[in-house]
């Protein structure tokens, strides 16, 4: 207790307990602090819907002015994407694997994955590919921001599994994550998901592309993408964590995924 | 006198419980967290660990210094950009005010505590610069025409800042606010009198009657302990040196009062996320605000540290506040 570590002292009937005291005087503030966290779940910012609008046009500008700024591009999903997650999120509850990951909330992160184990996986296999992919594009699962501002607990968890199934869906379609996979994407996204964010990345990605590339996305990749995002069973509803093993040819005949029409190489990342 | 009577014994009690994390004496009576804010979560007295504000919350004191190090840590690369962005330009417009107040003339040595990314010293200097030359001209033009020898002195003392050269000293607990500073003074090719120094504002590392003018712009507010940097600041400044203090006061017209604490509470911690990616740390800022004292309260404070001629102006409708003493 208290009194081993303080020289003479008695500590009166306060109920002070050893942690951190989280008392909050009830103020116009809408705002609470991280040391035990407050929110709905941990991370969570309490919003006003002024504020969240403030951040949709906020985080929208600055995106736009800095794409590389990830964070602004999460807020914006978060602050424009109520009604796209409750959808998806009923999705899922009508799906059986879908409705085990929102009773299991499984989490992809490096710490959870057996990386030894995906590596000894065949060629083909989902899990190889997905390990291909990280080494080859660089990337690592564990880059993705947490959620703050939606306040839906479920809603939540349904907005971070979005962001860290981003990964195995550029597997999926096998796009790399230079500018025009990206793009490519997005649109299969936008199709699926119904997420303001993601039609938003989706129509302003193409701005940033060359002609060749520009070509090549309204040609084929494009209406490649958006098809398959309609017919497709929702992305969020697998179980990717039981599927390492699966052959990938097989898990995209699953999903009703045609195979991409272009193979783009992941060489091609340094020049949009 | 009693208030001298108080001085004593509470200086007496600081010296020597100085590093004893828990002020086991009553003796002490009022802390930092204990100045007479009816609003103040201050559960012990004398016994336990004491706690204090951080915003809203309530935190041991240890505990205090920790995260406020940790805020200005983040905010550190942004600050000036949140700075320019939260009050639309206008703390540029307190800053100059302050120096206007000051009004320093060339030979005066600045203490400049939270000084982090140097705006006061910047200023400060620039000030004492335009004075010189003013008086140069002056002397100039009383001196019609001049003979040989004094044209030729004029130009061997050209390139020399003069006898009177003015020194600011920046000091700051957080090394990342210096940091940002110091490539700031870099950048505008600002070296001459201008000296960057980490410290506590309630330990200066100084020692005592240093310096002319002290000045604390937007800091105090952070401090664990005021009352400690008033004393701290009454300790370093020189006989006859003045205290000048810019800090966020409270609005009294009640119309202005709710437009300000709107802006505060819906639109600051949107524009930290926004630019600088961080909404808790620009959420403790306009908390850390409201549990300052007013103006008349802290006015006190400097008094009891043993200031006179204490004296506040608002600025901004009271949104911030311009307190001045003198150590006398």
């Amino acid at each position: 207790m208290l009194c081993g570590l303080y020289a003479n002292d008695v500590i009166d009937s306060h109920n002070l307990p050893t942690a951190a005291v989280c008392v909050h005087q009830l103020h116009s503030s809408p705002g609470f602090t991280d040391s035990c966290y407050d929110g709905l779940y941990p991370g969570h910012i309490q919003t006003t819907p002024i504020q969240k609008a403030l951040l949709a046009v906020g985080s929208g500008v600055a995106a736009l002015q800095n794409p590389y700024r990830h964070d602004m591009v999460a807020v914006l999903g978060e602050t424009t994407g109520h009604l796209a997650l409750i959808n998806l999120r009923d999705r899922m509850k009508n799906d059986p694997e879908g409705y085990t990951i929102l009773t299991e909330r499984p989490r992809i992160r490096l710490s959870t994955l057996d990386l030894s184990r995906m590596a000894s996986l065949p060629d083909g296999s989902f899990g190889r590919e997905y390990l291909r992919f990280l080494e080859d594009n660089h990337v690592t699962p564990d880059s993705r921001a947490d959620v703050k501002f939606v306040d839906n607990e479920e809603l939540a968890y349904v907005m971070q599994r979005y962001r860290e199934v981003h990964d195995l869906l550029h597997t999926l379609l096998g796009m790399p994550t230079n500018m025009l996979g990206e793009v490519a994407v997005k649109w299969f996204e936008a199709a699926q998901t119904g997420l303001p964010m993601c039609a938003l990345g989706a129509v302003l990605g193409p701005l940033r592309l060359n002609s060749s590339r520009l070509q090549s996305l309204f040609t084929s990749l494009g209406p490649w993408a958006l098809q398959n995002g309609r017919r497709s069973r929702c992305i969020l509803s697998i179980f990717y964590e039981r599927r390492w093993e699966q052959n990938l040819e097989d898990l995209r005949q699953e999903l009703n995924i045609e195979p991409p029409p272009v193979i783009l190489s992941a060489a091609n990342k340094r020049s949009t | 006198m009693a208030a001298s009577m108080r001085l004593l014994v509470r200086r007496v009690l600081r010296l020597s419980h100085r590093n004893i994390n828990v002020a086991a004496a009553g003796g002490s009576g009022r802390s930092g967290c204990c100045s007479g804010s009816s609003s103040c979560r201050c559960f012990s007295d004398a016994t336990g660990d004491r706690s204090t504000h951080f915003g809203f919350e309530t935190v041991p004191e240890t505990e205090k210094a920790k995260r406020v190090y940790k805020v200005f840590e983040n905010v550190a690369q942004k600050y000036d950009v949140m700075n320019d962005a939260m009050s639309l330009g206008i703390h540029r417009v307190w800053k100059d005010m302050l120096l206007h107040a000051m009004h320093p003339q060339p030979g005066v040595r600045l203490l400049d505590v939270a000084g982090g990314t140097g705006d006061i010293a910047f200023r400060f200097l620039e000030y004492v610069q335009s004075q010189q030359e003013r008086q140069k001209r002056r002397a100039a033009r009383s001196t019609q025409t001049p003979s040989w020898q004094d044209i030729s002195t004029n130009y061997s003392t050209e390139d020399k800042d003069g006898p009177q050269e003015s020194k600011a000293v920046v000091c700051d607990i957080n090394k990342e606010m210096l940091k940002v500073g110091k490539q700031k003074a870099d950048s505008m090719g600002v070296s001459a009198g201008l000296s960057w120094v980490v410290g506590d504002a309630e330990e200066l590392p100084f020692d005592d009657d240093q310096f002319d003018i002290y000045t604390i712009a937007f800091g105090i507010r952070n401090v664990t302990h005021i009352d400690q940097a008033l004393q701290e600041a009454l300790r370093v400044l020189k006989p006859g040196g003045r205290f000048m203090c810019l800090e966020f006061s409270k609005v009294t017209n009640p119309v202005l009062a709710r437009l300000y604490d709107t802006y505060s509470f819906q639109m600051i911690p949107v524009l930290g996320e926004v630019i600088a990616g961080d909404w808790k740390s620009y959420q403790y800022l306009v908390e850390s605000i409201r549990k300052f004292p007013d103006q008349e309260e802290f006015k006190g404070m400097i008094e009891d540290a043993g200031f006179y001629c204490v004296h506040y102006h608002n600025l901004t409708g009271g949104v911030v506040a311009l307190h001045s003493g003198f150590k006398l």
